[in-house]
């Protein structure tokens, strides 16, 4: 295993428990959030036909889901490549 | 050309194709068998991912599903996608790092310990035969309703063809094979989806016809009045409570994130950067059909009720008697799957036409109202061993599409072999993790170390013959609650196996005792409390009633409460017992970061 000897596994792991919080966080709104426990209240806006909360519920949360593991990779990434652990 | 023969034509040529490629990808190697040689680009690995996550329950059950449960749908569709995101972030990269091949070998190394490898390799094997035993008997129904052969001989077409290429080319064989099943299921399922969307929405999207418009009112308000007027729970309410919904999706969740099929598909992809990749392909792949599904569901069910009630789309008077069409000129696709008893119609009062609404309704007014208007019980609903039950089939939605919506019969062909894709690429996954728990992690693990790679190959190529035959046998002879079971599958990974790869990966300190004490507390708590409430349908005794569930969770999401019982079991043993050693503290690092993650290594 070559490791760069810089490399701080310290300040590496917070970065990324940092990036993985702000994931899971909007994960958790658009879905748990959104979709479940403030349904109701979304429900009387409308996105198109759609009620917002109910389009979250069965729409909206499973974009977000593709957009966010993307965005998630590209930004885990760039720690990586910071912290000279990238893949060659 | 009749239908039979057509569909013959395109799922004998399906067939020829997984049959084809299965040839070109053989294992010739350990590596190859378990893990595909560990250079799939993460795209073909996401398309693979996605047949093998979509089984038959995602292609025939779900739309139907949400049809009739409306919002209550959604656990499924959040659930089952959501899973991928905990994936993404939580598990697959860090697993491809620690680059083993199964994963029992992650939990006996990382808890240093035989012990939790066998644990593990128990919940594997509980939660993949369960699943695949539907599998196998949505390939023969597939077969019997289409082809019109007995469910048997199409259970045992469907065998022989997972034993070719599973056998035959291990994970590599798989992979390919799946891919050109996703390609088949994927056209299936979203035509007759785009002409449903046309058709209803006048917008070939399915996912914006949905939020579409219905002469001036848009389609889901009108549903949501067409459903309410005929008795039943408003479509975008939907009716289980807010905790259900709340612990159903989170264990789908993390029970799909759990699933060993599903995580094994990350090891055969060369870095760690692809396995994040590969998750995010994985979810578009899936989306496209479960996106489409909502529309799919609600459509049919709109189609459903406008069929036998003319008065949905012309907006008279429901209750009138001529708004319920006559049973003499119910549409052909009706009569046709009576045959299956998916649909049933009886005539309860005798009048000659098909009355359908919710005569469970609450509302008091509502049954005033099909009182006086002469009806006298729902009559439309399915077969179920001969006699008449009162709602119809989920699987209709899906199936029987096409033909409600009038479209050519080579879209009828299309979702026959779809089908037929969507189970026999989830089977293969499940039965590959199955041999390799056996041949890997069992024999080459723990009872036979000495083995040679030659042999151990072999041995998984048993016990993948083996499994089949199990399965098959499974899928004949369903122990009545395979349905039941398959959904319970996530709440036992959610409740066993996921938090101690979680713990594995995010916590240094948690050691052996505490990991094997967790995993089978969660294990046993989950199944029990689903035993207790299904012994119903498991053990025949009598029903105990849902008013006494744990906070009102149903047993789809008590896997959540096991999922917590695991974290806490854990914890307070880890601290009662010898602390992890230094050298298993050194691995978690090790997988902690990418670089250095060659493909992967036997021992």
């Amino acid at each position: 295993m070559s490791k760069s000897s810089t490399f701080d596994p310290k300040a590496y792991w917070s970065a990324t428990l940092r990036l993985l919080t702000i994931t899971m966080v909007i994960w958790f709104i658009v879905s748990f959030g959104a979709g479940i426990l403030f349904r109701d209240a979304l429900d009387s806006f409308h996105l198109g036909g759609y009620p917002l909360g109910f389009w979250f519920a069965q729409q909206g949360s499973i974009f977000i889901f593709v957009g966010l593991i993307f965005w998630y990779a590209s930004r885990m990434d760039k720690i990586d490549r910071e912290h000279d652990v990238h893949e060659e | 050309m009749d239908l039979t023969t057509l569909t013959f034509i395109v799922v004998g040529a399906s067939f020829a194709l997984y049959i084809g490629i299965a040839i070109w990808a053989r294992a010739g190697s350990t590596k190859e068998f378990y893990v595909a040689g560990g250079g799939v680009h993460p795209i073909v690995n996401g398309m693979a991912t996605g047949a093998d996550w979509m089984s038959a329950a995602s292609f025939i059950s779900m739309a139907g599903l949400i049809a009739f449960l409306g919002y209550g749908g959604s656990v499924y569709l959040m659930g089952w996608t959501g899973g991928y995101v905990m994936l993404a972030v939580l598990l697959a990269p860090y697993l491809r790092k620690f680059g083993k091949f199964t994963v029992p070998e992650f939990i006996g190394d990382r808890y240093y310990s035989q012990t939790a490898r066998i644990v593990a390799v128990i919940c594997l094997i509980f939660i993949s035969f369960t699943y695949v035993a539907g599998q196998m008997r949505g390939v023969g129904i597939v077969f019997s309703r289409f082809l019109e052969v007995e469910i048997t001989t199409g259970l045992i077409i469907g065998m022989g063809l997972v034993f070719f290429y599973s056998v035959l080319g291990g994970m590599k064989g798989i992979t390919y094979t799946q891919v050109a099943q996703y390609v088949v299921l994927i056209f299936a399922y979203t035509i007759p989806a785009v002409f449903i969307s046309l058709n209803i929405a006048g917008t070939p999207l399915p996912q914006l016809g949905l939020g579409g418009s219905i002469g001036d009112v848009s389609f889901l308000s009108k549903l949501n009045q067409v459903v309410t007027d005929l008795g039943f729970a408003a479509y975008t309410t939907g009716s289980k409570t807010m905790i259900d919904v709340f612990c159903i999706t989170l264990a789908l969740m993390a029970g799909t994130a759990g699933l060993p099929h599903v995580i094994v598909r990350f090891f055969t992809v060369p870095k760690v950067h692809d396995a994040r990749m590969s998750a995010g392909w994985a979810l578009v792949f899936i989306a496209i059909l479960y996106t489409s599904a909502p529309a799919v569901g609600a459509m049919a069910r709109y189609n459903l009720h406008a069929t036998v009630n003319t008065a949905v789309t012309s907006g008279g008077d429901m209750f009138a008697p001529e708004a319920s069409i006559l049973g003499e000129t119910r549409p052909d696709w009706m009569k046709r799957w009576e045959k299956t008893g998916l649909i049933a119609w009886e005539d309860k009062n005798g009048d000659g036409r098909i009355q359908y609404y919710n005569e469970k309704s609450k509302n008091e007014a509502f049954l005033a109202k099909a009182e006086a208007a002469g009806w006298k019980g729902n009559e439309l609903g399915s077969k179920k061993d001969g006699k008449f039950v009162g709602n119809v089939d989920n699987d209709i939605m899906v199936l029987a599409n096409p033909e409600i919506a009038g479209l050519p019969n080579w879209v009828i062909a299309l979702i026959a072999a779809g089908g037929i894709a969507a189970a026999l690429s989830t089977a293969a996954g499940l039965l590959l993790v199955i041999s390799s728990a056996i041949s890997h992690d069992l024999m080459k693990g723990v009872f036979a170390k000495n083995i040679s790679e030659k042999t151990e190959l072999m041995a998984g190529r048993l016990a993948a013959a083996v499994a089949v035959l199990i399965a098959g046998y499974l899928g004949y002879n369903p122990p009545g609650f395979v349905a039941q079971v398959v959904a319970f599958a996530f709440g036992l990974a959610c409740a066993s196996l996921f938090p101690t790869i979680l713990m594995g990966i995010f916590s240094k300190s948690m050691n052996r005792a505490g990991a094997i004490f967790g995993m089978l507390s969660g294990l046993f708590f989950t199944l029990t409390y689903i035993v207790y409430f299904k012994r119903d349908i498991l053990l025949g005794m009598e029903k105990v009633p849902d008013s006494q569930w744990f906070l009102g969770i149903s047993p789809e999401g008590i896997g959540v409460v096991g999922m917590i019982l695991n974290f806490t079991v854990a914890f307070i043993v880890m601290k009662m017992t010898a602390p992890c050693p230094d050298h298993i503290q050194h691995l978690v690092e090790g997988i902690r970061y990418p670089r250095g993650a060659a493909g992967a290594q036997a021992h």
